[in-house]
Formats: C-alpha cells, structure tokens, sequence
C-alpha cells in the first residue's frame, strides 16, 4: 500500500473515508427519524418537510456550502453557539466536512429508508402488537430489521455519494491538506497545479477503484441481507 | 367472558354488533364474506377503534368510547390468529413462537412443549417461515398466539387462505386446541363445514347485525341460516355420545336423546362426543314403523311445526324427545300424509349419509 499510494495520497484517501464514514453515522438516525415521518406520519406541513429533504439534491452544491458557513461558521447563530457552549468547530474542519457531506447525502439515504420502510408490512408489525410489543420495541424487533436491506442500501449510497462530495465542502471546509482534502478536493488541486497531471490521474483512478468496490460490497451485502430476512 | 357493543361506521354499511360470549369455548362469527366480521375482532383486539361502544373482557373494560377508554392492543392479552399466517420472515420458527411468550405475563399456563407437542411443529424449530408450507406456516401462527398466553384467542378465518387439502390438514389441530386448553376463542368463517367442526356457539352476521346467536345446535335450527349457507346445507346439527363402535365399518352408534342414531364416524371410541349434521334433505318421514328398509336409522319422534321452505317444499321439525331435526318435504307429501304439529313419525336417514366428528368440548 505504501509503495502504491504517496503519503499524500494516503492522506486524501483516509480523510475521504473518514469524512463519508462520519457523514453516514451521523445522519442515519437523523434519515430513519424522517423517513418515519414522510412515510407514516399524518401532519400540517408534510409536503413542506418533503421539499426540504430533497433541496440538496436540486440546489447546487455550492450555494448549500454556503448557506452551511452562514449556520455553522463560527460566527452563525448556530455554529457560535456550538464553538461558545462546546467548543465544536465546524467550518474549515474533518468535521464540518461530514457534515456538509451528510446534508448533501441526505436526501439519497431519506430516499433507500422511504422505500425500505414502504416494503415492511403493516400486519406484520399489527401481529407484533397482539403478542404484547410495544410501539418501541415493535420498531427494534420487527420493523428495522424488515428495513435492514434498505438500511444498507440507504448507508451504502450516501456512503459512496460521501466520498466523492466537492463542491459543499470546499465551501463550507475549504481545502485544507490533512483536515479536509478529500480525494475529489485533493484532485482538484492536483489539476490546478503546473505538473500534476500524472498526480490527477492517478487520484482520479483511485476514486474510480473505490467507487467499483463499493458498488460491488453492496450487491454482496444486499444479497446476504435479503436471504437473511427470508426474501 | 367477553362483553361486546360497539357500532361502527364502514363505508357500505353500520357495523352495529352486541354480543356475549363465555368461558371456555369457541364462538363462531359466521356470516357472509363482507357482513363485518374481521371489523368485529378486529375492535376486540384493539386493532381498530370503535365509533361508539364498549368491549370487556372478564370484568376488565378494554375499550369505551364515552369514557375514552383504549387499552393497547399489546396491554389486552388477547391472541390474534390471522387470514394469512403473518409469521416474521426475518426469525426461525422458535423464535417466532417465543416472540410473544417472552412478552407474556407469568406464571405461563400454555407451555411451549405441549404446544410444539400438540401442533407437530418439533421438526420445523430451525427453518425459516419461507421454508414452510402454507399449512405448517397457520400451525405455527396458531402456536404463536397460544403462547403469548392469551385470555381469548380470535381467529380470523385462519384456514381461508388454505386449499381444501391444506384445510383438511390444519382443522384436527384446530380442534385438538380447543379439547386441550381452556382458553375462550373466536372463530370468524363463512364456512359452514368448518364451524360445524369447531365452533361451540354461533353469532349469525348479516351485513353488520347480529341477526341471531346461540348454541350450533339451535342456531342450525334457525330459518336465517338458509340465506347464508344455501338451501342444500340446511340441517340440524345433533350431538350424542357412542355407545358402541363397529371398527370393522366405521360406523357408530350414537346416543341422541332417547333415541339411538348410526352414523358414519372415524377415530371416535365408546365415550366419545360425537356432532352429526343431518341435512334436512337427505332425511325420509314416515307416519308408520317401516319394513324391511336398508334404511339404518329409524328414529321415533313427533311433529313440532311444519314451516314453509320454499314453492315445492315445506321444512318439518321433529323432536326426538329432545334433540329437534328438520326434514325437507314436498308440500304434496305433506299433505298426502296429512302431517301436522303432534303427529308422531318415524325419520329416516341412511347411516351412510351422514358423517360425524368427534367433539370432546361440552357443548
């Protein structure tokens, strides 16, 4: 690995992972919570909600940079507070990047949950009920394990879809070598310098491997999962 | 014993249902497809909210709407048997019979050896529902809901979505369940068969009323039954205890009231309860002794009523000291023999034509 990557390299491709993998975790619970709501609930403002999921997916990505910087720039209402009350930085950090990530990402995983949990059957969860559980525990033991293959496909998407996020993280994170040059960032700059073509293309067949292996680790994973809940 | 009131408004109709049913036993909703029955259960288990109404079950109030009392459905303790079997695709079997279980209350009445006894279902322990056959599949439904140690259990046509060999499969473990366990069900069908079989008492539905209720016996007596069943599966339903069994021919010999009844009866020793429909168009009057006839029954009773039954024929009821039968005759034959209520006659019915089935429940 360490002939095949430069330390440079390396870097871009471990901040890549770690960026997509934060992402993910983060607003998983987040997309399952609104995925409940746009699929089961019965409120005012359903649509309106509905919309702002999906905004990322049709606002350029810069612009939801920017609007992220205005929040959370350490001097935004929400970001200060963070940095005041917590001392959490997000602009131009690892984890600013996940979330600029995340909130791009977003509207994919709130997509793969949607579907998934269209697909459980509301008499399973009923007979759940008549054997004595719970609404919680009807959600643990019956209804999230159903969602499992949507769940993966869900996690795998954003995942992917992480590792390759520009333009909102250059905005709200900039491009900062070791904190928040992701391999897209890292190619970028690799483009704009003098003699990195060699440098860009090899970036770019790195994004490219990874992508192919992901995809791949999906279809494996979803296969198992689908057997696994008797599909 | 379960208390139940309740009015419901549904698209097509007014789902208005009161009803009583004891402990223990099977009580049979029966009506046609569409009359409100599963909306019925279904408010019991609280799956479904009524529009007004209460439901109780042994003095505890589940549900009343002029209260605003609801209990949840998983805080009833009430069973719930579906059409389709409804098992968890993603647990094995065990796990899917221990999933209600677990939840249950202490001390655990229906244990879960005597139900994998009782319900063959030791092979299947492993396998996953999608390995199952439809039938095994609605046996291990069945054990699910016992062992979540229900007060009542609520059926919902579970042989529906069966085939008839299917059904043939799944039925002697109904009954075999009710024989074991003292626990008061509620068995939705529209299949007159399978009530006869299974079902105690009858509540006869039509179109979100209750039109009648009571035991089989005398709710197969009532003219209301000929609209939901067809005029051919008319007949009552008479239960008696064998005296003697010919294992050679598989005929038994019943006692029905004071009279002796041969029927046609597998797997059914001395002692045994057996329950007999005898349809009324198979059965023959005859106002004097008859000779020399193949005929194996010929039981002495007496005219109670001679009702209408359609242009052709009339619907004569005789009583058996005891138990009542209905014969189907022609008004000509009515009239040639000058029947009337108080008439003695000799009913015939051939031993061959009827089929009973064991019934070890107390009616």
């Amino acid at each position: 690995m360490h002939e095949l990557l430069s330390p440079v390299e390396l870097d871009a491709l471990r901040l890549s992972l770690e960026v997509a993998a934060r992402s993910v975790l983060f607003s998983l619970p987040v997309a399952i919570a609104i995925a409940w709501l746009l699929t089961r609930g019965r409120f005012p403002g359903r649509a309106l909600l509905d919309a702002l999921v999906h905004l990322p997916l049709v606002l350029p990505p810069v612009a939801v940079g920017y609007v992220l910087l205005l929040l959370f720039g350490n001097r935004g209402p929400i970001g200060g507070w963070l940095h005041t009350r917590f001392g959490i930085e997000l602009a131009f950090t690892t984890a600013g990047a996940a979330l600029a990530t995340a909130v791009m990402a977003f509207p994919l995983m709130v997509r793969a949950l949607r579907i998934a949990l269209e697909n459980v059957d509301p008499g399973l969860e009923a007979a759940a009920c008549t054997l004595g559980a719970g609404p919680l525990d009807r959600l643990i033991t019956i209804t999230l394990p159903l969602m499992l293959p949507g769940v993966i496909a869900g996690v795998v998407t954003a995942f992917a879809a992480g590792l390759g996020e520009f333009g909102a993280v250059i905005t709200f994170a900039a491009n900062v070598p070791g904190q928040t040059r992701t391999i897209p960032l890292a190619l970028y700059t690799a483009i704009q310098s003098p003699n990195g073509d060699r440098e860009a293309l090899r970036l770019a067949i790195l994004s490219f491997v990874l992508g192919l292996l992901g995809l791949l680790l999906a279809e494996v994973l979803a296969r198992r999962v689908r057997r696994l809940v008797g599909r | 014993m379960l208390k139940v009131a309740v009015v419901k408004r549904l698209a097509s109709f007014t789902l208005r249902a009161a009803f009583e049913a004891g402990t223990p036993g099977i009580v049979a909703l029966f009506g046609r497809s569409g009359c409100g029955k599963t909306t019925i259960i279904n408010i019991v288990s609280g799956l479904l909210a009524p529009d007004e109404g209460r439901v109780e079950l042994d003095g505890q109030v589940l549900q009343d709407v002029g209260r605003a009392i609801r209990v949840p459905p998983q805080r009833r303790g009430i069973g719930y048997v579906f059409q389709e079997p409804r098992l968890f695709p993603h647990l094995s079997v065990r796990a899917n019979l221990r999933y209600g279980e677990k939840r249950a209350p202490t001390p655990r009445a229906v244990e879960f050896g005597q139900v994998i006894g009782l319900l063959g279902l030791e092979p299947l322990l492993q396998r996953r529902p999608h390995q199952l056959s439809g039938g095994e599949r609605q046996r291990v439904a069945l054990g699910r809901a016992l062992l979540s140690q229900p007060r009542l259990l609520l059926l919902d046509e579970p042989l529906a979505s069966l085939d008839a060999s299917r059904r043939e499969e799944v039925l002697p473990y109904l009954e075999r369940l009710r024989d074991h366990f003292a626990i008061p069900m509620i068995y939705v069908s529209h299949q007159f068969e399978e009530v006869l079989r299974i079902a105690t008492h009858l509540v006869l539905m039509e179109s979100g009323n209750v039109v009648a209720q009571g035991s089989v016996n005398a709710m197969s007596l009532r003219p209301e039954l000929r609209f939901i069943v067809g005029q051919e599966a008319v007949g009552a339903v008479v239960d008696g205890t064998v005296v003697r069994m010919d294992t050679a021919t598989g005929l038994a010999q019943l006692q029905v009231g004071s009279e002796t009844l041969h029927v046609s009866v597998a797997d059914a020793p001395v002692g045994t309860r057996v329950r007999v429909q005898l349809l009324a168009s198979d059965i023959t009057l005859a106002t004097e002794a008859p000779q020399g006839l193949s005929v194996r029954n010929q039981l002495h009773g007496h005219i109670i009523e001679i009702g209408a039954d359609d242009r052709e024929a009339a619907l004569v009821r005789v009583d058996l000291g005891g138990p009542v039968v209905l014969a189907r005759i022609t008004r000509a034959a009515t009239a040639a023999l000058h029947l009337h209520p108080g008439r003695d006659v000799w009913v015939l019915v051939k031993a061959l034509s009827t089929r009973g089935h064991a019934f070890r429940m107390p009616a």
